[in-house]
């Protein structure tokens, strides 16, 4: 899976949790989920459990608690499946 | 001290003969039954395979729910009771308040249920037993914590008094519209939304189909099956939905230039202790009388005011014995006895839901001048017609003029409630 698949995946799952006045399109790297996507932070729990089922991994609470910005999921994306 | 008049200015409702006030007019208006056969529940082994579920499938949720709630949403009751609380807003004439706006501080939520998400929980348990809670999701707390249907409708509309969730089993419903209609008579509250929503399916039902209280004769003739006031009546038909009630202080729906449906005069709210005849299960029926006695004082009215009286009549064999109480708390029998009808016939008994889908019923004959018809009591119960004019149980809607109507409700627990509502 190239870096840009993975983006759009995420891409995928975060938009579900977009409120409905945040467009996909304001979604980029950088975007911290609760302070710029204004996503219910209630929520992260479900994006955590949509990427694991997305990508086949499973991530712990800390990875979570160190998940602030679309970049930073990929990043933990990443190291997961290095790891498998 | 001043105290308000309370009136109610707009109506919503999910039952299993109507979703929208306009279906369920027309449904009550023309007799029609919402009770079907349920396959699910014959291949389940149910006695009582027929039950009232509201048809929600031609409904867009999109337009009640945002996308985000929609997503692992399976709790019927919710959904129900959102639909109708939002229909009843909008038909109050009232708006959401925006996402980035002050919370509307004259603005409350009383919304009962007897048990929420029932599928959820059942969900979320699978899970937990599998030792993988950590997959529950963040919306399992929510969608299955009593006040659930509270807190969504308060959050979806922005409401900033006092949002809650009371829970009385079968008196549910009408004990929430007297509940918020004090609260405005006492000037707490301009405005509250009040009703209940109860869930549908096997798990809420089946605990009644275990106590052998359920019919068993009707599964091929299901709009037979819901029988009050029969002398054939042999048990309730479940069923589930929502009703909802925008009651406001009459000065604000007056300043609001609104339309007003109907007005709440008062209404008593009591228990019979579980003592002298009562039980869980069975009513004090000196307790039913009393309760009856003080809506009417409370109300300021006399008994022979009351044109019409909207009872809980379940299609027990215990109506006969509602019958007796409503006659002994009037003191008013034969042809003097106000007309009476239950509209179970039509959607069996929603439970938690039933008070507040019935209640919304009321207002319409208030408003309509109609008086909707009993189905299945062509063999009225001896009991009942040794005691009170067959003409006052009338099997079809007839046009009528509706002043008072009495409306009660009784639940497990030895619990009652009457409320007493007037044409505006």
């Amino acid at each position: 899976m190239t870096e840009e698949e993975k983006y759009q995946k995420l891409k995928t799952i975060v938009q579900t949790y977009l409120p409905d006045d945040v467009g996909v399109d304001q979604i980029n790297l950088e975007s911290n989920f609760t302070q710029e996507l204004n996503i219910n932070s209630a929520n992260l729990v479900d994006i955590v459990l949509d990427v694991e089922d997305t990508f086949d991994i499973m991530l712990e609470n800390e990875d979570m608690d160190g998940m602030l910005t679309v970049k930073d999921a990929l990043a933990i994306i990443d190291k997961k499946i290095a790891k498998k | 001290m001043m105290q308000n008049r309370v009136v109610i200015t707009g109506l919503g409702v999910c039952a299993p003969n109507g979703v929208g006030v306009k279906d369920f007019l027309n449904a009550l208006s023309k007799g029609d039954s919402g009770i079907q056969y349920f396959k699910e529940l014959e291949s389940l082994n149910f006695s009582c395979q027929v039950a009232g579920e509201p048809n929600v499938k031609e409904t867009n949720l999109n337009n009640y729910f945002s996308n985000v709630q929609l997503k692992g949403l399976d709790s019927s009751g919710l959904i129900y009771g959102v639909i109708s609380g939002l229909d009843a807003w909008k038909d109050a004439g009232l708006d959401k308040i925006a996402s980035d706006g002050q919370p509307d501080w004259d603005s409350g939520i009383l919304f009962g249920t007897g048990i929420l998400g029932v599928d959820k929980f059942r969900e979320s348990i699978y899970k937990v037993d599998e030792g993988n809670v950590r997959r529950l999701g963040s919306t399992s707390v929510v969608q299955t914590m009593a006040s659930g249907i509270s807190a969504y409708l308060g959050g979806i509309l922005g409401c900033g008094n006092q949002v809650t969730t009371n829970s009385s089993a079968c008196t549910t419903g009408t004990e929430a519209v007297l509940m918020g209609y004090e609260r405005i008579k006492l000037g707490k509250a301009k405005r509250m939304l009040v009703g209940s929503c109860s869930d549908s399916g096997p798990y809420v039902w089946g605990g009644f189909d275990a106590m052998r209280i359920l019919p068993r004769k009707y599964n091929e003739n299901p709009k037979a099956a819901s029988r009050p006031m029969s002398a054939t009546a042999s048990g309730f038909i479940p069923g589930s939905g929502a009703g909802a009630l925008v009651l406001e202080s009459l000065d604000s729906a007056l300043e609001r230039g609104t339309t007003i449906y109907a007005e709440v005069l008062g209404g008593a709210i009591n228990s019979g202790g579980q003592r002298a005849g009562g039980s869980m299960t069975a009513p004090n029926n000196e307790a039913v009388q009393r309760c009856i006695g003080k809506a009417i004082e409370n109300s300021e009215i006399k008994a022979k005011d009351i044109d019409a009286i909207n009872g809980h009549l379940t299609a027990t064999s215990k109506d006969p014995t509602e019958i007796a109480n409503w006659i002994q708390a009037l003191n008013l029998s034969g042809v003097d006895f106000p007309y009476i009808n239950s509209f179970k016939s039509h959607f069996g008994h929603c439970l938690a839901a039933a008070g507040s889908i019935e209640c919304v019923g009321v207002a319409l004959q208030l408003k309509e001048q109609l008086l909707f018809g009993n189905l299945n009591c062509e063999d009225l119960h001896p009991e009942i017609e040794e005691f009170i004019s067959s003409t006052k149980i009338p099997q079809k809607t007839i046009k009528k003029e509706l002043n008072i109507i009495a409306k009660a409700s009784f639940g497990f627990g030895d619990v009652n409630a009457c409320a007493i509502f007037s044409k505006y």
